[in-house]
């Protein structure tokens, strides 16, 4: 099955010192090793706790989001609607804890409904893109596309397209908080990452999905609950991705229903194929997702800090997707 | 699968459109004055064309079996070119628009067939690309069209008392019925669509046409950019975002199957008809007075249409699959 190549360790295929496996298996660790040397080597002040801060701070939404596109995309589907589904719950907090849903009788209730609220949400939302794709049988990239379109309109029908500002330290803290001066956005993608990873790697769930992405069919005849899998992956890209809004929304200490999460999912696709997921499914790596979003980063950081302007660094993001997916297929082959 | 059953899926798909459209008309005539007057008409076909040209091209690609993501940010790239191309006359910003829309057509073709790279993550990359183009040739802001070479004729003008951008759309969804139906290029676009090893070893020459295809979307988003430049007087590195799913759904309520194979180009303008009236009746229904929708409702109710038109045809995929 096609699942054996990340599942197994190491040892087990060790077969010699082929170029392609290490390319495989360490091309985006060896792409970011290079990336850091060479921009220790030319980026004034590279080598700084604000510049990790920078680009920490810039990758933990994306990463977060990336997990759970990383999920969706081992199961041989997509999901168009992470930056929709954003920019919901960034919406929905800010109505919250400001009271203006439902009045609030103590700030601090207002707090903790706005974190769990806006994530139940897009959670709730992420299942029903799974129960169009698994019970409609529509395909996910129409499945999701229909909340892709429909979602920011919702969040903006929400706030009627106004910008709400507000001045909240204890539900900003999700944003702008650190602990042990670690920002506490970083402390969050790290569980999350180390979750996931462990859940793809070591447990049944884990397993079943690498085994959909593998051969659909083949995993239905052998008994695993196909729907149910793709159901709960689809909710926990949701989940993820109502997380994701809180922390842009709490960064920004404004939310814009516009501007929450647009891109988002070009963003977190692009972080799944850098860091060597493949995208027709079955085989998958959470860390390398990780590794991904962070060479992305900061070849955008590097560009940037060079003066090179942001227009020029997309089109060498998009030559970078190109060429880790084409290294791909000729290790794959 | 079985003959009968998919072309009573297809009959479904086809007419279902354009019952849609015909009733959403009628809606429309009855309750709103002036909503059949020659101003709304003109004026919704001119600003639609633009989504019509990108559609069409989106259609191909569908058929087959790939998906175009990038023609939003060709579009804008072509609107740029042809803006700033547009002192030196009509034909020069034409040309450049389009010529643009062409470039990028071919990079995606070159990386799809050449590369055997995904068409999905082909499409999210030349995107990128585009779009960044556009911002560099545009200096991060919009580029105004020059006024005095005619240009702007070209989205604003009339010809015989239509709009310039609806003949220029007209003209290509003949063409591309005629193309789609009676020539081997299309019936090879719909056995790639169908059966893409099988169209390949029957000896039908899948790669280029699958590149000819790419290429012609690009093409047809780089003209749909050359209207848009003409018909705002600027060109847009900005525009186009979300034009790519527009186009999806467009082609996916017009009853083109998204696993290739099938489809129409008429039923794919009468999508394109029917999410554009969504907007103007919208309009309408706000200059009565008696609600008040603001513009955000329109993707609300665009992807609320949406998800009806494929989950009508999801049920009757599955009961032709069980009929089957």
């Amino acid at each position: 099955m096609a699942d054996t190549t990340t599942t197994l360790p190491p040892a087990h295929r060790a077969t010699g010192f082929d170029i392609r496996t290490i390319m495989t298996r360490y091309g985006a660790w060896i792409a970011l090793a290079l990336l850091i040397l060479v921009n220790l080597a030319i980026t004034p002040n590279f080598a700084t706790w604000q510049t990790l801060h920078v680009n920490l701070t810039q990758v933990c939404a994306i990463v977060i989001v990336g997990v759970g596109m990383t999920l969706v995309i081992a199961t041989g589907g997509i999901d168009l609607s992470v930056g929709a589904l954003m920019a919901i719950a960034g919406a929905l907090a800010p109505l919250i804890f400001l009271g203006k849903l439902f009045p609030m009788p103590h700030p601090a209730i207002g707090v903790a409904l706005a974190f769990i609220v806006p994530v139940l949400a897009a959670a709730a939302l992420g299942w029903f893109n799974g129960w169009l794709v698994t019970r409609l049988r529509i395909q996910p990239i129409i499945a999701t596309l229909v909340l892709f379109i429909a979602g920011r309109g919702i969040a903006q029908v929400f706030t009627n397209g106004n910008l709400q500002v507000f001045n909240l330290p204890s539900f900003q803290f999700i944003g702008l908080g650190r602990v042990f001066g670690i920002p506490f956005q970083a402390v969050l993608m790290i569980i999350i990452v180390a979750v996931a990873a462990w859940m793809l790697r070591r447990t049944v769930f884990g397993r079943q999905i690498l085994a959909i992405g593998g051969n659909e069919k083949a995993a239905r005849l052998s008994g695993i609950p196909v729907a149910s899998v793709k159901q709960r992956v689809y909710l926990i890209s949701g989940f993820l991705s109502g997380i994701a809004g809180l922390i842009v929304i709490a960064r920004n200490s404004a939310a814009d229903a516009n501007l929450v999460g647009l891109g988002m999912e070009l963003d977190a696709i692009a972080a799944v194929a850098v860091g060597g997921t493949l995208l027709t499914g079955g085989r998958a790596t959470v860390i390398g997702t990780l590794v991904g979003a962070l060479i992305i980063q900061l070849v955008r950081y590097t560009l940037l800090a060079n003066g090179v302007p942001d227009a020029a660094a997309l089109v060498v993001k998009a030559a970078i997707i190109v060429l880790a997916v084409w290294l791909q297929r000729q290790s794959h082959r | 699968m079985n003959r009968i059953p998919l072309k009573l899926f297809q009959d479904i798909g086809r007419y279902g459109v354009l019952l849609a459209l015909v009733a959403l008309i009628l809606f429309g005539w009855v309750r709103y004055e002036n909503f059949l007057g020659a101003f709304n008409v003109l004026s919704v076909l001119r600003y639609n064309s633009m989504f019509a040209l990108v559609a069409l091209g989106m259609c191909f690609v569908i058929i087959t079996g790939g998906i175009d993501l990038s023609v939003g940010s060709t579009a804008a790239l072509g609107s740029v070119v042809a803006a700033l191309l547009s002192p030196y006359g009509v034909m020069p910003g034409l040309l450049g628009g389009l010529a643009a829309g062409l470039a990028i057509g071919a990079c995606n073709a070159f990386i799809i067939t050449r590369l055997n790279i995904l068409p999905f993550i082909t499409t999210l990359a030349t995107m990128l690309a585009a779009s960044g183009c556009a911002l560099l040739l545009a200096g991060n802001q919009s580029v105004s069209v020059s006024y005095g070479t005619g240009f702007v004729e070209l989205g604003q003008g009339d010809f015989l008392g239509f709009p310039i951008p609806a003949w220029i759309a007209l003209i290509a969804y003949l063409l591309g019925s005629l193309i789609l139906n009676f020539t081997a290029f299309g019936r090879t676009v719909l056995a790639i669509g169908g059966n893409e090893d099988a169209a390949r070893l029957m000896g039908l020459p899948a790669q280029r046409v699958k590149a000819l295809v790419y290429l012609a979307s690009g093409g047809l988003a780089g003209l749909a950019g050359v209207i848009l430049a003409a018909q705002f007087g600027a060109g847009q590195p900005i525009e186009g975002v979300g034009w790519e799913l527009f186009a999806i759904a467009a082609v996916v309520v017009g009853g083109t199957l998204l696993m290739g194979g099938v489809g129409s180009v008429g039923s794919t303008l009468a999508g394109v008809l029917l999410l554009g009236l969504i907007f103007n009746i919208l309009n309408f229904e706000n200059g009565l007075g008696w609600i008040s929708l603001s513009a955000y409702w329109q993707s609300v109710i665009r992807g609320a249409f949406l998800l009806l038109v494929v989950a009508i045809q999801a049920r009757l995929s599955m009961r032709t699959e069980e009929a089957a």
